[in-house]
């Protein structure tokens, strides 16, 4: 890869010509984090050159002739107009060219499909919008988590000051340890969606009832961002895929937290809360959850208002249903495998008391799972 | 001549009633330019709301109602009936017939495409908003997902698809039965021969692409599970049975555009076309090609890896036969006696700017990076290169070229030139640095994008209302040619014409050929 790599400071260098006429943006391609990027980026500028040295060869000849063959020159048009010799060259040569990008391209597909070996299995599911990440464990004791937009709805409606990186931010991230093979098991649980990270040179399209299957191998420590590349809806814009990648110390420490804090959330799911913890939580739980559609006083939005609602101030038995099998044919999706029974049971006691709601009706995580049950 | 026949009939009957392929043409050609107005407008709101990052103008759902009524209206109702309005003005002039071979149902064919279109435009109103699912309407977003709408753009899908079919088998029937004596297959004009090979893959696919929408609607309302893993079917194979009308339907859209291409360059090169047999034979083999490469447009849905190389090979094999024709076309103005009239400089326009978007194509052919292209703002730039640069450009060359012929009089030449410059300039300030925000990392079909995207957003939105104002200029030349332009007389309007339409009359009589012309020895 030593050629790979001369080359490809050689193209940088190149680009860098460009990149100062645009300032800051980028124009090209990123050779990433991964020997597939780097493989797939020169690939990528292998054609390009090739492309660009036939259009110079080829423009070369037309504005040769728009410039010495005009009728105000004077000039006599010839009247050949066949040549069998000529018409088999140029179809000769490039299908020659094109064998010589076939083989590296050949040998770079190889590789992509190669999914053996994987040391660590993550099951990816795509929502209408949210990412689910799920690590499987051979013991069975999986951790899993959804990785929602982070943008807050003022900075997408202009309302307040957009950070530096806008709509490509989660609240949790898919943490991945650096120098280890990671196989992803990509599936839907709505529509098609599609998970890519440029960085890291997947992309992958997840299919509701199907499991795709890929990998990478990532070598540099760092944050890498990537979106829904898959039209899935409405908010298929607002779907971004955030990757921590670290080192395996700190990956094994993550992995430990995070089993440490599931398990207390099965204990949790257990106990009584009072109200006040229930609200408390509910809000929380609320703003990221509802508020982008129902408002944050529960006015409504696209969803309807949830302050003064029938279903709120209703039967608890309809308003868990909704919360947890979501409405059919609308925005309103079934959280009930997104949220815990903590989570939902707090939401929902938030909804019956807040906004001028005060049913004072307490709902417990206990509730939620024996609702469940049916 | 002409003694035993009337001229059009007045009022509105002559357009309801006629089988005159003249003003047949004329109506698609009319109807396909208010669709391209209506779809140019879809775009510049799309434009707009994507010149800054944030939403501004309008809500994400309506955002993507118009990049699918955008897609829809633009392949199916201004392209497509476009050369459908230029094959029925120029097929029969060009092979010395006196009509089309089936007048009554050509009047048939255009006339359901109004209400088709009517019925697609008015999902807008309906509940729930129109389609939202892009022009390409994979399941299930465009099935259980989908806004009850679907049902009318089935339908109306089903009326474009009888109508294009209708109008194919009228075109084979009228190049193979109606040619003059002497005339051929092989001295046929080349832009007859694309549209043959153009009216056969139609037939072909149109049929494919009601099955697909068919199952959708046996999905939605009769229970039955095709794009369902549910029920025992599969979302891919709707994308397998979408893009196997797809794909053929590009070079649906593109093959007519080099038979323009190929009639206009030598005439104001002065200099017959080079290689005309090997056109012929490179049309044939792209258009047998373009049934082998549906799933290029699927690398990313999980092929098995031998399905990806098949598919891989196959596409790259493409640019053989679309090589030939650019070396030919270039060849074609060596030494020749160029002048630059406005059809000259489209079509030189549409040579550069198609052969750029051969280029990315033969990029995005390599499935490995296409991993990294696939549906992001890259691939948004490459078929805006041959769609817009390709057909587009072609169809408004066409336009100028035969528009004296048609209607007797000349257009402004200063106003056309400098709609092709606005149309150029504002054409690659839109569309070029789509390439660089796409590999960026920019995805597709998103209505609000991060920051780092902005300003080459801010840049292509700008040429988006250059490029489409442009087009107004267009409108205004045309009108004030047919109603005001300067009356040409002659035969041969431009003095290296060479074929059949230029031996009539100038502007062409309302019935033509009614006896069989004599080929003479050029033609012949």
């Amino acid at each position: 890869m030593v050629g790979g790599n001369v080359m490809r400071s050689a193209l940088m260098a190149l680009m860098a010509l460009p990149a100062a006429a645009f300032g800051d943006n980028q124009v090209n391609m990123s050779p990433g984090v991964t020997t597939i990027g780097a493989e797939i980026y020169d690939l990528h500028m292998l054609i390009m050159i090739i492309c660009v040295v036939i259009g110079i060869g080829v423009f070369g000849v037309m504005f040769y002739s728009i410039i010495y063959h005009r009728k105000s020159r004077g000039v006599v048009p010839s009247q050949f107009h066949e040549s069998t010799k000529v018409e088999v060259a140029w179809t000769v040569v490039p299908f020659l060219i094109l064998i010589g990008m076939a083989v590296p391209a050949t040998s770079t597909l190889l590789e992509v499909y190669d999914n053996d070996d994987a040391e660590l299995d993550i099951l990816i599911t795509g929502h209408q919008w949210k990412w689910k990440y799920e690590y499987l464990d051979e013991s069975g004791e999986n951790v899993s988590f959804f990785s929602n937009l982070a943008t807050p709805q003022e900075a997408i409606y202009n309302t307040d000051q957009k950070g530096e990186h806008y709509l490509l931010e989660v609240d949790e991230p898919l943490v991945l340890p650096v120098d280890t093979k990671v196989r992803f098991l990509i599936t839907a649980n709505d529509v098609i969606h599609s998970w890519w990270v440029p960085e890291i040179a997947v992309k992958r399209d997840a299919i509701p009832g199907f499991i795709n299957e890929t990998w990478t191998k990532i070598t540099e420590e760092g944050i890498y961002r990537g979106q829904c590349t898959e039209l899935c809806g409405a908010y298929h814009g607002f779907m971004p895929v955030v990757v921590h990648a670290v080192s395996r110390e700190e990956f094994n420490a993550w992995m430990g937290a995070k089993r440490a804090d599931e398990a207390a959330q099965v204990a949790a799911a257990a106990m009584d809360l009072s109200l006040d913890e229930l609200m408390s939580k509910g809000e929380a739980v609320y703003n990221a959850q509802c508020l982008a559609c129902h408002g944050a006083q529960g006015e409504g939005g696209v969803g309807n208002a949830i302050a003064g609602s029938a279903i709120a101030l209703g039967d608890i038995g309809t308003h868990l249903d909704v919360g947890i099998k979501g409405v059919a044919g609308t925005a309103m999706q079934a959280f009930g495998r997104q949220l815990n029974d903590v989570d939902m049971a707090a939401v929902i006691t938030y909804q019956r008391n807040a906004f001028g709601n005060n049913t004072g009706d307490v709902i417990q995580p206990s509730d939620v799972a024996s609702h469940k049950q049916g | 001549m002409g003694d035993h026949h009337h001229g059009p009939a007045t009022g509105i009957g002559r357009w309801l009633f006629t089988t005159n392929h003249k003003d047949i043409g004329t109506m698609y050609l009319w109807f396909s330019f208010a669709m391209f107005i209506l779809g140019g407008t879809f775009a510049m709101i799309i434009r707009a709301e994507l010149f800054q990052p944030g939403m501004q103008l309008v809500e994400p759902g309506f955002f993507n109602q118009m990049t699918t009524l955008h897609g829809l209206v633009m392949v199916f109702g201004a392209i497509m009936p476009s050369f459908v309005g230029l094959a029925n003005w120029l097929i029969p002039m060009m092979i010395g017939a006196p009509d089309m071979a089936l007048p009554r149902m050509n009047n048939w064919s255009f006339w359901i495409l109004p209400p088709g279109f009517l019925m697609l435009a008015s999902t807008l109103f309906m509940e729930g908003g129109a389609p939202a699912f892009g022009w390409t309407f994979y399941a299930p977003l465009s099935t259980t997902y989908a806004a009850p709408s679907v049902t009318f753009f089935i339908f109306a899908i089903h009326i474009l698809g009888v109508s294009s079919i209708m109008g194919s088998i009228n075109i084979i029937a009228t190049v193979m039965n109606m040619r003059a004596p002497g005339m051929t297959y092989m001295k046929m004009p080349l832009f007859v021969w694309t549209w043959l090979i153009t009216a056969f893959l139609l037939v072909a696919v149109m049929p494919v692409l009601a099955g697909a929408v068919t199952m959708m609607l046996m999905d939605i309302h009769f229970g039955t599970s095709f794009f369902s893993a549910a029920g025992g079917g599969d979302p891919v194979l709707f994308q397998h049975i979408f893009w196997f009308f797809g794909h053929p339907e590009v070079y649906i859209i593109i093959l007519p555009a080099f038979g323009v291409v190929s009639q206009i360059i030598p005439a104001f090169s002065r200099k017959p076309l080079f290689g005309y047999a090997s056109m012929v034979y490179a049309t044939a083999s792209i258009a047998f090609l373009s049934f082998i490469v549906w799933a290029h447009h699927m690398y990313t849905v999980g092929m098995p890896v031998a399905g990806e190389l098949f598919f891989m090979y196959a596409t790259m094999l493409i640019a053989v036969p679309t090589g030939v024709k650019v070396f030919n076309w270039i060849t074609t103005m060596w030494r020749g006696a160029l002048s630059f009239e406005t059809p000259m400089l489209f079509c030189i326009g549409f040579l550069i700017l198609f052969t750029i978007g051969g280029f990315t194509g033969l990029m995005l052919s390599i499935a490995p990076a296409d991993f990294q292209y696939h549906d992001t703002y890259f691939v948004v730039a490459h078929f805006h290169y041959v769609m817009v640069a390709g057909a587009v450009f072609s169809m408004t060359a066409a336009v100028y070229y035969w528009l004296p012929k048609w209607s007797g009089r000349m257009y402004n030449e200063t106003m056309g030139k400098v709609h092709f410059w606005i149309s150029f300039v504002g054409f690659n300030i839109t569309f070029f640095p789509q390439h660089f925000v796409g590999l960026a990392g920019m995805p597709r079909r998103i209505p609000d994008y991060a920051l780092q995207f902005a300003d080459f957003n801010m840049m292509s939105s700008i040429g988006a209302f250059i490029y489409g104002a442009s087009q107004i200029l267009f409108l205004y030349n045309v009108l004030a040619t047919i109603i005001a332009g300067e009356k040409v007389t002659d035969e041969k309007v431009w003095d290296g014409a060479e074929g059949l339409e230029w031996t009539i009359p100038t502007p062409a009589p309302y019935h033509t050929f009614e006896v069989p012309p004599k080929l003479d020895a050029a033609h012949a």
